[in-house]
């Protein structure tokens, strides 16, 4: 029997690797690790936001995630700086502003290692109706616009002569991207975010010959990873998110063997 | 006859460099029209403002409404983290169906390539794909960016002749650029010369006397469609003597299979 707080666990991760996967594949697609990862360390300044203006935490670090996705989209339109620039200084004065307002709020403990590292031992409903309804509505989007977003992503220039709406494709998924790294903060937390995003649509990759087969395979090898970092973490007793990650990077590794030996067959 | 697109003093700057100075020029319906110029000429700006992708400084572009353009880009590399088969690509961003999408692969001699990935394609047959996805939108106008870069000699000429084909085969216009003019003189109907300015234009044979395209060219380049040119009206015995072609009327134009074939000889 499933104890009760392992199945909220596997629920809310499952609620994240669902979307995580074919919004990883578009993460690889375009390039945009960095931008998420940069996106995930300024989410410590929402929850310090989060805090200071006494609103629900997950809302400020949506909110701060959607600001520093605007930012990136705005700064990048205007070409002084190299992009990977641009995103080194928002997500490391992100993460350190974060943390020395931390510790202005003398008053409050913070579990940091929780935002930094994930607790999803510790997710209630509320947090995994928040992750479903996240995960759901992010997918909505991805799904409605997916034919546009993949030509987008192809070819630029080809995608925008016939009409595609280029800048509202990059915006949107920016912007799914920063909800989706808000919900997952709570599972694996800020500092492993992008490795749910990049793993599982990585493993994907050597078993698909389609864009759609590769989503629907990351999404799988992501459940995968939850499921197997969260038994590892109840059986050695680790912790839960650098777990799931592991579990993650094991399918990966997997992943890799297995695919060439179909391609030598 | 109302022209399909078309501009009108046409300015443009990038970085305190004059670009395109005051270009004006039209393509008219089943027209095929050259653009020609040498590397830096402006020929890619001209295209990218024609085509919307880049706002012009002065000037404006005229299309017709309701216009489709069939937009063929010169160089598409695709990550090959992108799993992609050629059937999927032309089903992007509109759905096609299986059977259209295979006449148009075959239209344009591709279709042993339907379930290829398209980031393992050379780059002609990548042409070939990009023209066939072109052709899908049934265009009006088809833009192509140096069809032939990349590709070896005997294909440049098959690229020319197809292009040729779809153009009498299905009336719509054609722009396209180069920088090569003696390869696209059989297909085209009028070359405009380009160097920040429009230099010269008119029919091929005639942009190729100018003197503004002598300078830009040198003699080396008139001498090449001399050539070609020459070649058209015979071919050459074992002796190399010249023989006038079989079944060919006096004066009447080489087909550019023909062509091909000569100047594979020369």
């Amino acid at each position: 029997m499933l104890d009760d707080f392992l199945f909220r666990a596997f629920l809310a991760g499952a609620g994240l690797a669902h979307v995580a996967g074919p919004l990883g594949c578009f993460v690889i697609w375009r390039r945009m690790a960095y931008f998420g990862d940069s996106l995930a360390h300024s989410a410590l300044l929402g929850v310090t936001l989060g805090f200071l203006l006494n609103i629900d935490l997950q809302l400020g670090v949506l909110a701060t995630c959607v600001a520093v996705a605007l930012t990136v989209a705005a700064l990048h339109q205007q070409q002084r700086l190299p992009t990977d620039t641009l995103l080194g200084i928002l997500a490391h004065s992100g993460l350190a502003l974060g943390l020395v307002a931390l510790s202005f709020m003398s008053d409050l403990r913070v579990d940091l290692l929780g935002y930094l590292f994930g607790d999803v031992l510790a997710v209630g409903t509320g947090d995994i109706l928040w992750i479903w309804l996240g995960g759901l509505a992010v997918l909505g989007v991805i799904v409605l616009t997916w034919r546009p977003l993949l030509l987008a992503t192809l070819h630029e220039e080809l995608a925008r002569a016939e009409g595609v709406p280029v800048l509202a494709m990059r915006l949107t998924l920016m912007l799914t991207l920063a909800i989706t790294i808000a919900v997952a903060m709570k599972i694996v937390g800020i500092l492993l975010v992008t490795s749910m995003l990049i793993l599982p649509a990585a493993a994907a990759r050597r078993f698909a010959r389609t864009p759609e087969e590769m989503a629907v395979l990351a999404a799988l090898f992501g459940v995968l990873a939850v499921g197997g970092g969260l038994w590892g973490s109840l059986s050695y007793d680790t912790p839960s998110g650098p777990s799931i990650v592991v579990a993650a990077l094991l399918c990966f590794v997997a992943a890799l063997v297995l695919g060439g030996l179909v391609q030598r067959r | 006859m109302s022209a399909l697109l078309s501009a009108h003093g046409v300015c443009f700057n990038r970085g305190g460099r004059q670009i395109l100075d005051s270009i004006s020029l039209s393509v008219e319906p089943s027209e095929v029209v050259t653009l020609i110029g040498p590397n830096g000429s402006g020929k890619t700006s001209l295209l990218r403002i024609l085509l919307g992708l880049e706002q012009a400084d002065a000037g404006r572009v005229a299309r017709r409404p309701g216009l489709t353009v069939g937009y063929v880009p010169q160089r598409l590399t695709v990550e090959p983290t992108l799993p992609m088969t050629v059937l999927r690509f032309l089903s992007l961003p509109h759905r096609v169906s299986r059977a259209a999408a295979r006449e148009a692969l075959e239209e344009t001699g591709v279709a042993h390539l339907e379930r290829a990935q398209v980031h393992a394609l050379s780059g002609g047959e990548f042409q070939r794909v990009l023209l066939a996805r072109a052709l899908l939108r049934r265009p009006d106008i088809l833009v192509l960016d140096e069809p032939a870069q990349g590709i070896d000699f005997s294909g440049q000429l098959d690229l020319y002749q197809l292009i040729d084909r779809i153009r009498r085969q299905r009336g719509c216009s054609v722009l396209l650029v180069s920088h090569d003019l003696h390869l696209v003189m059989a297909a085209t109907d009028r070359v405009i010369c380009l160097n920040r300015h429009v230099c010269c234009s008119g029919e091929p044979e005639a942009v190729s006397r100018h003197p503004e395209y002598l300078a830009l060219f040198g003699p080396r380049a008139a001498q090449a469609l001399a050539i070609y040119h020459h070649d058209h009206d015979h071919h050459h015995d074992i002796a190399g003597e010249p023989v006038p072609l079989a079944g060919q009327t006096e004066n009447g134009p080489a087909t550019a299979d023909q062509a091909s074939r000569e100047d594979r000889q020369v």
